[in-house]
């Protein structure tokens, strides 16, 4: 494919190091902190945080360059999207405005809008460098293991596993049905009436799904006769066992996720207000 | 409800994700309007959940629409990651109410699968997703609502045309009709 | 020999989805030890055979079961899924489907894993298995990256894991694989069983190349009974093979075709180990002095032209500085091993991938700057697997949808699917559903649908894999007529029969590069060739060797002529 998708990548650092459990863990509890604190301090400072994550990974800016074009791309219009639908909402939230000039009807710059927005960004540029991090520092295989590890049944975790096995191959798939019918003369671009591509792409659709359906029942003999299922519990070939630095970080990870959820709601509000 | 899943489910599951990650990472028509394009992969969603039931559905839609964000993104859109998750699931218990394997899918089925979608997809994208994304993201209500309007209105559509044809072409393919004769 | 540890006794089945039972009153005993192959045509109910073995059926595929059947002295019906796999190991045919894991190690533990087999156990026992089955320099490799024949051995490892296993069953283990490849596989299969005294059974048509094991049984099935139970070269001797329409070795059909009888006692289950009498060495002589030299005229006029032509994946070198002429009407076949860069040169001239330098010509004119739609209207690909092709649910739509995309009008769209149904025989079938058709008759589909564009070449990606014999001739004889109808074709394949019979000349791709241009006699019959290519030689040099023909080419000719019209009278 012209366009390639994220992945893992080989890498010796500290990051690589912690168990796939351990990045899970602590994935899912800082994108919940940046999902749920409005608070500017807290974000700042998570922010500084994921920098020197980013950093100690040895990963290198340019490798994740298309995605993080794409990602500053969508925060841009998202951004012009939240100013046109609701330019107030800075106003709104904080209470005071303070407008710094105004451009038509409701359509005023405030103080509390560009703030607001201000943070609306900053959240994502908390949890984008983490969430990157664990897909590229985590190999698929030890995925599975960790799900299953904080608790989410080795059944749906080894679907998980699945899916990103045979990722590359239906990938391939695609591309080779897609070729033949664009061959045969299937055009889905915006040459095509819209009618006719909704039709199209029907015929893109129909092979993957049958080709798709013949796996299904292929894997799952191969799982039938390969023990699946046997007993309640399974282990992991690819789990690794928790070291020294995966309880430090864990430990560390928790407290703070305990400090941000406190520090955000103890005054009932999860913005911080710096306009009063 | 909690029965165990079968392996040709998980596996359906499995595969199901990552055909959903390739149709959304890969095959989008656009609709000549700008930044709106029309999902296959919501489309390939509700029909696989008819085929496998609703906790295949769900988890497809769940799985499948992480991983695409993740993929895609580096990030996960969670408030409509679940709203996927919704309607994989409410969309599969329209599983109970045909039988694909006989090859039945009639002028009545159509129109009450539809009826179904469109109703799961109202609450899904117009009421679920914008609740969501207030909440959790904080966002302006009118911008939120008017987002999940339009995504409830093309993912009709794709489900509405796409899976409806899947459907029946699937339906068609599993009639062993046994009164076939040669001609000449 | 050992005790019996498989017996069927008045054993049917029969599916739930059929009217008639696919097994029919079997009644078979396998000693533990020994080595069996089950023999038979598609469709003759071997593998449901090998599926009643590993409990697939009746517990994955559900129908009615009759008789007896008792593996290790228990009766199936009374055991489950769990507690047969502990006594048969199953290899399944299609290797590339069968993975779970990511990697290597990961794929080979994944019944360990369900065993709840401790972590380090694990390990250990995955690094003993990986050695035995010789990746245990690749253990960490993703499945990804390893070719069809590393691929094979590491799903042989993933079933090796279970220690205790009492018999081990393949189903198909030469399909998809390359000739040599296939050599490998019957060697490393024949190297496990003398390390671990396991039972094997080899589900299989191809029996020359199954051959390269030396089983204690042959077990001839056909239409759900058994019709031959006998050591090979008793079979070898026999005329059951031909009733059954399973090749027989090409140097024992030749001996036949020459009018001699062979006995079993001349041990004809090896080319190298064969003993020829003084009589066959004569009457092949005799036989092969009938020949006569075919001239199919082709007007040498230069139809595809590749110049200096290059692609590269991903910054990795897949075609290098090719350059080759195909002239009208020709038939010929592009070979080497997997990932040698066959499909990608289909690719690239079908337009599917951008060449990075280089011209491509079709008839004197530049066409590699034109676009995948207009190349479609005169290259046409067809691909391995129909289901990644069909689209429609009516034969007839199938076909008309090239011709609909571009517009015809629906008068002609009819008058030329109903042309192209008729050649390719299927106009009978019109109004089926797809779905109703044999695979044989759905590849036929998509040579149709591509047909239909009227191309003047077609290049079909492996269109006889998996066939057994009946269906291999009758696809091969139909794009046979289709050449003489003035289509040229390119066949993208390692099956060495279509090769020499069918085919004029062979393109030899190693690496991304031509390594050969000559005809298939050539190519299969130079040593250098064929081990750069994974190919094999073909038993009938050594035949003519030992017989001490004079011309061991020009007998392989004759024979290729002579079986093609002992063939033809099937139909």
């Amino acid at each position: 494919m012209a366009v390639k998708m994220l992945g893992y990548f080989e890498r010796s650092s500290v990051i690589h190091q912690l168990s796939g459990f351990t990045k899970l863990v602590i994935f899912l509890l800082w994108s919940s902190a940046a999902m749920l604190t409005y608070d500017t301090r807290i974000l700042i400072i998570l922010f500084i945080l994921s920098m020197i994550i980013f950093k100690l990974s040895k990963v290198q800016l340019k490798e994740i360059r298309y995605v993080l074009m794409l990602i500053l791309f969508f925060l841009l219009l998202n951004n012009i999207a939240i100013y046109l639908f609701s330019p107030q909402e800075g106003v709104k939230i904080y209470g005071s405005s303070h407008e710094l000039f105004s451009i038509y009807g409701r359509y005023n710059l405030t103080l509390e809008q560009l703030f607001y927005q201000f943070n609306v960004t900053l959240k994502y540029f908390v949890v984008t460098p983490v969430a990157l991090l664990f897909i590229i520092t985590t190999h698929p295989s030890e995925f599975a293991a960790s799900l299953n590890k904080i608790g989410i049944s080795y059944k749906i975790s080894i679907a998980v596993s699945l899916a990103l096995r045979y990722l590359p191959d239906i990938q391939r798939d695609f591309r080779t049905i897609s070729q033949v019918q664009q061959a045969r003369g299937v055009d889905f671009s915006k040459n095509e009436k819209i009618t006719k591509r909704l039709k199209n792409v029907v015929s893109i659709m129909m092979p993957l799904i049958f080709s798709s359906l013949d796996r299904i029942d292929t894997i799952s003999q191969a799982m039938e006769l390969r023990s699946f299922g046997k007993h309640k519990k399974r282990t992991w070939y690819s789990e690794r066992p928790l070291s020294k630095l995966d309880w430090y970080s864990l430990l560390i990870s928790i407290f703070l996720f305990i400090v941000i959820i406190i520090v955000t709601f103890h005054d009932g509000s999860r913005f911080y207000n710096p306009f009063n | 409800m909690k029965k165990s899943l079968s392996i040709k489910t998980i596996v359906a599951i499995g595969i199901g994700s990552a055909v959903y990650v390739i149709l959304g990472r890969f095959l989008t028509i656009p609709t000549g309007i700008p930044n709106t394009n029309i999902e296959t992969a919501i489309a390939f969603l509700a029909f696989i959940a008819v085929l496998f039931g609703p906790i295949a559905g769900g988890l497809i839609g769940l799985i499948g629409h992480a991983l695409k964000d993740i993929l895609m993104w580096g990030s996960i859109w969670w408030s409509w990651v679940f709203v996927s998750l919704f309607i994989g699931f409410a969309i599969g218990f329209y599983a109970y109410k045909v039988k694909l394997e006989d090859g039945v899918f009639g002028k009545k089925e159509i129109i009450s699968f539809n009826l179904v979608q469109i109703i799961v997809q109202i609450i899904g994208w117009g009421v679920l997703a914008p609740t969501l994304d207030i909440s959790i993201y904080a966002e302006p209500a009118n911008k939120v609502f008017t987002q999940g309007l339009v995504a409830a209105l093309t993912n009709i559509i794709s489900v509405g045309v796409i899976s409806t044809i899947l459907l029946i072409s699937y339906a068609k393919t599993q009639s062993k009709g046994s009164s076939l004769t040669k001609e000449d | 020999m050992g005790k019996p540890i498989i017996s069927f006794q008045q054993f049917s089945f029969k599916y739930h989805s059929q009217v008639e039972p696919t097994l029919k009153n079997i009644t078979l005993t396998i000693n533990q030890g020994e080595k069996v192959l089950i023999l038979g045509p598609s469709g003759s109910g071997k593998s449901t055979l090998a599926h009643c073995l590993n409990g697939l059926v009746p517990f994955s595929f559900k129908g009615e079961m009759t008789g007896k059947l008792t593996i290790k002295g228990k009766e199936t019906k009374d055991l489950d899924i769990f507690s047969l796999s502990k006594i048969v190991g199953t290899v399944l045919q299609d290797t590339d489907g069968q993975f779970i894991g990511l990697s290597v190690g990961e794929d080979i533990a994944f019944t360990l894993e369900n065993e709840q087999v401790a972590l380090e156990p694990m390990h250990k026992i995955v690094q003993e298995t990986t050695q035995l089955v010789g990746v245990d320099s690749h253990i960490d490799y993703s499945i990804h990256e390893l070719s069809g024949g590393l691929k094979q051995r590491v799903s042989l490892g993933g079933v090796l894991v279970e220690q205790d296993l009492d018999l081990l069953l393949f189903d198909e283990p030469l399909a998809n694989l390359d000739p040599a490849t296939g050599q490998y596989a019957m060697k490393l299969i024949d190297q496990i069983h003398q390390k671990q005294e396991k039972t094997v059974i080899v589900i299989e048509h191809r029996l020359e190349d199954a051959l390269q094991l030396e089983f204690d049984r042959i077990i001839v099935i056909d239409e759900g009974e058994i019709v031959s139970d006998t050591s090979p070269n008793q079979l070898l001797a026999s005329n059951v093979l031909d009733k059954v329409h399973i090749r027989e070795p090409l140097y024992t059909k030749a001996l036949k075709y020459s009018g001699s009888v062979i006995h079993p006692d001349q041990n004809p289950q090896h080319i190298d180990q064969f003993l020829l009498t003084e009589t066959n060495k004569e009457r092949l002589n005799t036989w092969q002095e009938h020949y006569q030299k075919e001239e199919k005229p082709i007007d040498s006029k230069p139809l595809l032209n590749l110049d200096q032509v290059n692609f590269s994946y991903e910054d990795k070198k897949v075609l290098t500085d090719l350059s080759f002429t195909i002239q009208r009407g020709e038939m010929i076949s592009l070979v080497g091993k997997n990932g040698a860069g066959k499909s990608t040169l289909a690719k690239v001239i079908c337009g599917f991938e951008k060449h990075s330098s280089g011209t491509i010509e079709l008839d004197g004119q530049r066409i590699d700057q034109e676009s995948i739609f207009k190349r479609a209207n005169r290259i046409g690909f067809v691909l391995q697997n129909p289901n990644q092709m069909i689209s429609k649910h009516l034969i007839f739509d199938e076909v008309a949808l090239g011709l609909r995309l571009r517009n015809v009008s629906e008068k002609e769209v009819e008058r030329r699917v109903h042309k192209v149904l008729q050649v390719c025989g299927l106009y009978p079938f019109r109004n089926w559903p797809i779905s109703a058709l044999s695979f044989g008759q759905k590849k036929r589909l998509t040579v149709a649908s591509i047909l239909v564009l009227e191309p003047e070449i077609i290049i079909l990606d492996e269109p006889t894999a998996g066939q057994d014999l009946k269906h291999f001739t009758e696809i091969m004889d139909f794009l046979e007529q289709l050449n003489h109808l003035g289509v040229t074709i390119i066949f993208i394949t390692h099956d060495m029969h279509l090769m020499l019979e069918y085919t004029s000349r062979a393109l030899v791709l190693v690496d991304g590069q031509l390594i050969a241009d000559q005809s298939p006699v050539d190519v299969l019959t130079n040593d250098l060739w064929i081990e750069q290519a994974h190919l094999k030689r073909t038993s009938l040099f050594d035949l003519a060797i030992k017989a001490e023909v004079e011309d061991p080419k020009q007998f392989i000719n004759h024979f290729i002529s002579y079986d093609r019209k002992v063939r033809k009278t099937w139909q």
